[in-house]
C-alpha cells in the first residue's frame, strides 16, 4: 500500500477522467452537459490558480485578464467565422456599415493564429507583468490588488470600445466552431469533451509540476523566498513560471468558455468574475490537487443554479463563504478531508530521534 | 599562509546605510586550510560584511574570490560562484524534509530542465553531507521539527551539497550545547581542509578552541588580526572588550590576566 | 495656458475626493496592515446615510452638514462591527483580511441592493453649493470646492489627532512595535478598534461627498476601492503626506486624460501610470527606511 501512495493522485485523475468523459455524457441531459462544460472551464482556471496561489503563494486576484485574453481571442475568431470570409462581423455592420475591420481583428480569421494566440498571448502578457512585479519584489496583498486592478482595467477598456469589441453587450451569436455547426447537439457534446479533456490535461500537468523538483522549489519560494536566493535560484524566475502556467490555463479556460456558453462580455473578466474563481479555489483547498477544480465546479454550480433562481441569496452565500472559509478553514475543504482521513488512518509515528538529544548523532561524528 | 588562486580577498569594503557607516574600509583575506574567525562586539559590522559579500547589502570596495569580483552581482549569482552562507537564525525550509532541503541545495549544478522531473534516488553527495554533519538518521524528518543545533548542521550540510568553495557562517553555534559545539568545531576543521571557512562568532570559547586566524572588527573597522593568542594579547582588543580606555601601561602578567578575563584560558 | 486650468482644478477636486476615500484606507492599511476590501462599501454606507438624512431633514441646505458627522459615525460603527466580529482574529495575516473583507463587501453590496432601489437614490445638493467660484478665469463648481475643503479639513483633523492626542501616540506605538506596546501597557485591542472606527468613518465622510457628485448606488464602492488602494500604495504605506500627493497627481492625471478619452479609459490610464511609478519606486513616495531582509 505504501508504494501506491504517491500514485493515488494519478489514480484519482483517472477516475475523474472516466467520470467526466464517459459517465457524464451517458447520464446527463444536454442542458446539464452544457453546464458541466462551463464548470470545467472555471475548473481549468482554478487548477492554475491552485498552482500559483496554493503552491506558489501568489494570490492572483485578476485571472480575469487571462481568461479574457483567451475568451476574446476565441470569440473574435468565431465571430469572423460566423460572418463569413472577408465579411464584417454583424455587430460592426450595425454600428457602421462602412467602417473597416479593426486591424487587430484580421489575424484572428486564421484558425492556427487563434490557437497560437490563446496559448502564447497569456505567456507574453504574464511574462512581462510577472517579471515587472516580481523583480521589484511586489508580493502578497499588493500583488493581489494590482492583478485585480489589471482585470478591472481590461474590463473597462473593453466596455468602452463598443465598436471594436462589442462593449458591454459582448460577442455572441456564434454559429460555427472551427467548421462545426454549434447548434448541433453532437458538436456541443464534442465541445464539452474537449473542455473536460483539457481539464484532465491541466490536472496532469499540475500533478507533475507538484511532484517535480520545481514543485519543491516553488513551495520553498512560497515559504522562504529570500532563502531560496541563497541556494542560487532567482525566486522571481521561479514564481514567474508558476504565474505563466496559471495564465495559460486561465486563457484556455476562457477560450473553451466561449463556444460552450455562447457569449463573452466584460462581466466575465472583471472583478466579480476573478473573485468567483478565487472563491472556488479557497473553498476546495488551494494547496491540494483536486481542491481547486472541485471547489470551482461547486461554486460554478452555485452560480448557475442559485445565481439564477435566488440571486440575492447566492451573493450572501458567496460572501459568507469567503468569511467562514478564511476564518475557520483557510486551507479549504480538502484540509478537512485530510484531517478526517488522518483520524481514520493514523500514519506511523514520526522518528523519535528528532526531538531526542543529539548525542547519538555526535557519536557518529566523533568516530 | 600562501595565497592560492582560490582565496577570498576583501579589500577596503565599505557599507553605508543612509549616511550611517556600518563598515568603513575593512580588508582581510581567507584561504583554504584555515578556520578563519571574524569577531567583534555587537554592531561592529561583522554580519554587514557578510551581507555585502553575499549580495544582500550594497558595498563598495572589492571582494574577490580568486579572480572573480563579487560586489555588485545579485545574490543568487554570487551563490552560483561558490559562495555559501548561513544565517543567525537557522533558515531551512521547515515544511520540507531534510532530504528535500538537501536536494534543493544540490540542484544548483543541475540543468534547469531537470527541475521538471521528480526526484529519483538520492544523490551520493547528499549522503556524504549527511554523514559529515551527523544527520543520516533524519533523512525524512521535516526540517521544522529538528532541534536548533540540528538545523544549523542541516544548513552547513546544504552548503556542502551546494559544493560551496566558501562557507560564510554567521554565529553557527549560538544556542548549542557544549557537546554540539565541539562536534561543530571539529566539523568545521574537516570542512576547511579544502574549502574557505569564515566564521562570525561571539562565543570566545569556541573561537579559542577552533580558530586558526582571527580578525577583530570594531565599529566598522579592523582592530586587530592574527592568531588567537596574538589577538588576545593585543591591548586594543582588550580595551574594546573590557572598556579600559587609557589604562596605565600593564605588566605582561597584567596584560595576560586581562586577556584571560576577556577570552578565557587555554585550560578547561 | 487657459486650457490647462479647468482640468487642473477639476483634477484637484477629483484628487480631493480620491484622497477622502483613500485617507481612511491609509489608516487601516498603512497603520494596521489590514486590507479592507469592504472600504468602498463603507463609503457607500456614508452616501446612503446622506440620502437617509435628507429623508428626515428635508431641507437639503441643512441635511448635508448634518449628514457628515452622521456618516462618520454610521460608517465608523459599521467598521467597528466588522473589526470586532471578523478582523480582530487576523491581524498578522494581511492576505486573509483581504479575502475575508471581499466576503464582507459582497454582503454589504447585496444588502444595499435589497434595501434601496437598484438604480440608486438621489441626494439633493444643498443650495449653498449652487454656483461657482471663479478661480484663475475658470468657473469652478462650488461642489468641487466643497470636496477640496472637506478633504483638507479631514486631513488636518486626522494629522492633529494622530500627532497631539494620547490616542494618536498609542496608535503610533502600536504600529511601530505592537508587542512592545502591549508590554508597555498600551491596550492594543482598543487601539485597533479605534483606528478601524476612524478609518471607516472617514470613508463614510467620503461617501457623502461622493453622493453629491454621482448619486448613490450599490456598486459605487467598487469604483473607489481600487483607485484608493493604488493611491495608498503609491504614496507609501502609512505615509499620509504621500497619500495626499499621490491622490492629487492621480486626480489631475485622470482629469487630463478625460479630456481626450472617455472617463473610464482615463481611469485605465491613471492605473497604468501608478503601476509604472511603482515599478520605478516600489516602496511608494515616502517610506520609513528599515534594515533587513525584506
Amino acid at each position: 500500500m505504501k508504494n501506491l501512495k504517491p500514485w493515488l493522485p494519478l489514480i484519482g485523475i483517472g477516475v475523474f477522467a472516466v467520470l467526466l468523459l464517459a459517465v457524464a455524457p451517458s447520464v446527463l441531459s444536454m442542458h446539464w452537459i452544457n453546464n458541466l462544460g462551463k464548470y470545467c472551464c472555471w475548473a481549468i482556471a482554478a487548477v492554475g490558480i491552485g498552482l500559483a496561489w496554493g503552491r506558489g503563494g501568489m494570490l492572483v486576484l485578476g485571472q480575469g485578464v487571462f481568461f479574457g485574453i483567451g475568451a476574446y481571442s476565441m470569440a473574435m475568431h468565431l465571430t469572423l467565422e460566423t460572418a463569413g470570409p472577408g465579411n464584417l462581423p454583424i455587430f460592426m455592420i450595425l454600428y457602421d456599415p462602412l467602417a473597416a475591420l479593426p486591424p487587430f481583428w484580421e489575424p484572428f480569421r486564421s484558425e492556427v493564429f487563434t490557437l497560437l494566440a490563446i496559448v502564447l498571448l497569456p505567456v507574453i502578457v504574464a511574462s512581462v507583468l510577472g517579471y515587472a512585479l516580481f523583480k521589484s519584489r511586489v508580493k502578497g496583498a499588493y500583488f493581489a490588488i494590482l492583478t485585480q486592478a489589471l482585470a478591472v482595467a481590461l474590463a473597462v477598456l473593453i466596455s468602452s470600445t463598443i465598436r471594436e469589441t462589442g462593449g458591454d453587450t459582448g460577442l455572441s451569436d456564434f454559429k460555427y466552431f472551427f467548421g462545426y455547426v454549434l447548434s448541433d447537439n453532437g458538436n456541443k457534446l464534442m465541445v464539452y469533451l474537449i473542455a473536460a479533456a483539457l481539464l484532465i490535461v491541466c490536472l496532469l500537468v499540475v500533478w507533475q509540476l507538484r511532484r517535480s523538483r520545481f514543485g519543491e522549489l516553488l513551495v520553498a519560494t512560497r515559504d522562504a523566498e529570500e532563502r531560496v536566493r541563497f541556494l542560487g535560484y532567482d525566486p522571481a524566475a521561479i514564481k514567474l513560471v508558476a504565474f505563466v502556467v496559471a495564465a495559460v490555463m486561465a486563457s484556455v479556460a476562457g477560450a473553451m468558455f466561449v463556444p460552450i456558453v455562447g457569449i463573452i462580455t466584460p462581466q466575465e473578466i472583471g472583478a466579480s468574475a476573478s473573485i468567483l474563481m478565487i472563491a472556488g479555489v479557497a473553498l476546495g483547498g488551494r494547496a491540494s490537487l483536486f481542491g481547486p477544480a472541485l471547489g470551482a465546479m461547486a461554486v460554478g454550480w452555485g452560480q448557475s443554479s442559485l445565481g439564477s433562481s435566488w440571486p440575492s441569496g447566492w451573493i450572501y452565500i458567496l460572501g459568507l463563504l469567503f468569511i467562514l472559509v478564511t476564518l475557520f478553514l483557510p486551507m479549504g475543504l480538502s484540509s478537512l478531508l485530510g484531517k478526517v482521513a488522518r483520524l481514520i488512518w493514523p500514519s506511523r509515528p514520526k522518528p523519535a530521534a528528532a526531538s531526542a538529544a543529539p548525542s547519538p548523532a555526535l557519536d557518529e561524528v566523533n568516530t | 599562509m600562501t595565497s592560492t588562486p582560490e582565496s577570498l580577498v576583501i579589500t577596503d569594503l565599505r557599507v553605508e546605510f543612509d549616511g550611517f557607516v556600518a563598515v568603513g574600509g575593512v580588508s582581510f583575506d581567507a584561504h583554504p586550510g584555515e578556520v578563519r574567525f571574524l569577531i567583534g562586539p555587537n554592531g561592529a559590522g561583522k554580519t554587514t560584511c557578510i551581507d555585502a559579500i553575499t549580495g544582500l547589502s550594497q558595498g563598495t570596495g572589492s571582494a574577490r574570490l580568486g579572480d572573480q569580483e563579487l560586489l555588485g552581482k545579485p545574490a543568487h549569482k554570487i551563490v552560483r560562484l561558490g559562495i555559501g552562507r548561513t544565517f543567525q537564525t537557522a533558515s531551512v525550509f521547515e515544511e520540507l524534509s531534510v532530504l528535500q532541503n538537501l536536494d534543493i541545495a544540490a540542484g544548483l549544478h543541475r540543468s534547469p530542465l531537470s527541475l521538471l522531473r521528480a526526484r529519483r534516488g538520492v544523490d551520493p553527495a547528499i549522503h556524504r553531507a549527511l554523514d559529515e554533519t551527523g544527520l543520516s538518521r533524519e533523512l525524512e524528518t521535516p526540517a521544522g521539527i529538528l532541534s536548533h543545533g540540528q538545523k544549523q548542521w542541516l544548513e552547513i550540510a546544504m552548503l556542502l551539497v551546494q559544493d560551496a568553495r566558501v562557507l560564510l557562517l554567521d554565529e553557527p553555534v549560538a544556542g548549542m550545547s557544549l557537546d554540539e559545539r565541539t562536534a561543530t568545531g571539529e566539523l568545521l576543521g574537516r570542512v576547511a581542509a579544502n574549502r574557505i571557512v569564515l566564521v562570525v562568532e561571539h562565543d570566545m570559547d569556541f573561537m579559542r578552541r577552533f580558530a586558526s586566524r582571527v580578525t577583530v572588527l570594531h565599529q566598522g573597522r579592523v582592530l586587530s588580526e592574527g592568531s588567537v593568542s596574538q589577538v588576545q594579547a593585543d591591548p586594543r582588543v582588550q580595551e574594546v572588550y573590557l572598556g579600559t580606555a587609557g589604562a596605565a601601561p600593564a605588566t605582561p602578567r597584567e596584560t595576560a590576566a586581562i586577556g584571560t578575563a576577556a577570552f578565557g584560558t587555554e585550560e578547561d | 495656458m487657459d486650457g490647462l486650468i479647468p482640468p487642473l482644478l477639476n483634477g484637484t477636486a477629483q484628487g480631493a475626493l480620491l484622497l477622502l476615500a483613500a485617507l481612511g484606507l491609509s489608516l487601516t492599511f498603512g497603520q494596521m496592515g489590514v486590507i479592507n476590501m469592504a472600504h468602498g462599501e463603507f463609503l457607500m454606507a456614508g452616501a446612503f446615510i446622506a440620502y437617509l438624512t435628507q429623508q428626515v431633514i428635508s431641507s437639503s441646505d441643512l441635511s448635508i452638514p448634518v449628514a457628515l458627522p452622521l456618516a462618520f459615525l454610521g460608517a465608523g460603527l459599521l467598521g467597528l462591527l466588522v473589526e470586532v466580529s471578523i478582523i480582530q482574529w487576523m491581524y498578522r495575516r494581511p492576505l486573509d483580511t483581504l479575502l475575508v473583507t471581499v466576503g464582507v463587501s459582497l454582503i454589504l453590496q447585496q444588502a444595499a441592493l435589497q434595501i434601496f432601489p437598484a438604480q440608486g437614490v438621489p441626494v439633493e445638493k444643498p443650495g449653498w453649493l449652487d454656483g461657482q467660484l471663479t478661480v484663475l478665469g475658470y468657473d469652478w463648481p462650488l461642489r468641487q470646492v466643497f470636496t477640496l475643503v472637506l478633504a483638507a479639513l479631514c486631513v488636518a483633523a486626522l494629522a492633529a489627532w494622530l500627532k497631539y492626542s494620547s490616542f494618536g501616540r498609542r496608535i503610533r506605538a502600536t504600529v511601530q512595535n505592537r508587542d512592545l506596546a502591549e508590554t508597555s501597557g498600551v491596550p492594543t485591542r482598543s487601539i485597533d478598534r479605534m483606528t478601524f472606527f476612524v478609518g471607516s468613518g472617514l470613508a463614510g465622510v467620503a461617501g457623502v461627498a461622493a453622493s453629491l457628485i454621482g448619486g448613490t448606488n450599490s456598486q459605487m464602492g467598487t469604483q473607489y476601492i481600487i483607485p484608493a488602494f493604488l493611491v495608498v500604495v503609491a504614496g507609501g504605506i502609512g505615509q499620509i503626506k504621500g497619500t495626499i500627493i499621490a491622490a492629487w497627481v492621480v486626480g489631475v492625471a485622470m482629469a487630463f486624460f478625460a479630456d481626450w478619452t472617455t472617463g473610464s479609459l482615463a481611469q485605465v490610464f491613471a492605473f497604468v501610470l501608478v503601476v509604472i511609478f511603482l515599478q520605478v519606486r516600489p516602496q511608494g513616495l515616502f517610506t520609513v527606511r528599515t534594515r533587513g531582509l525584506t
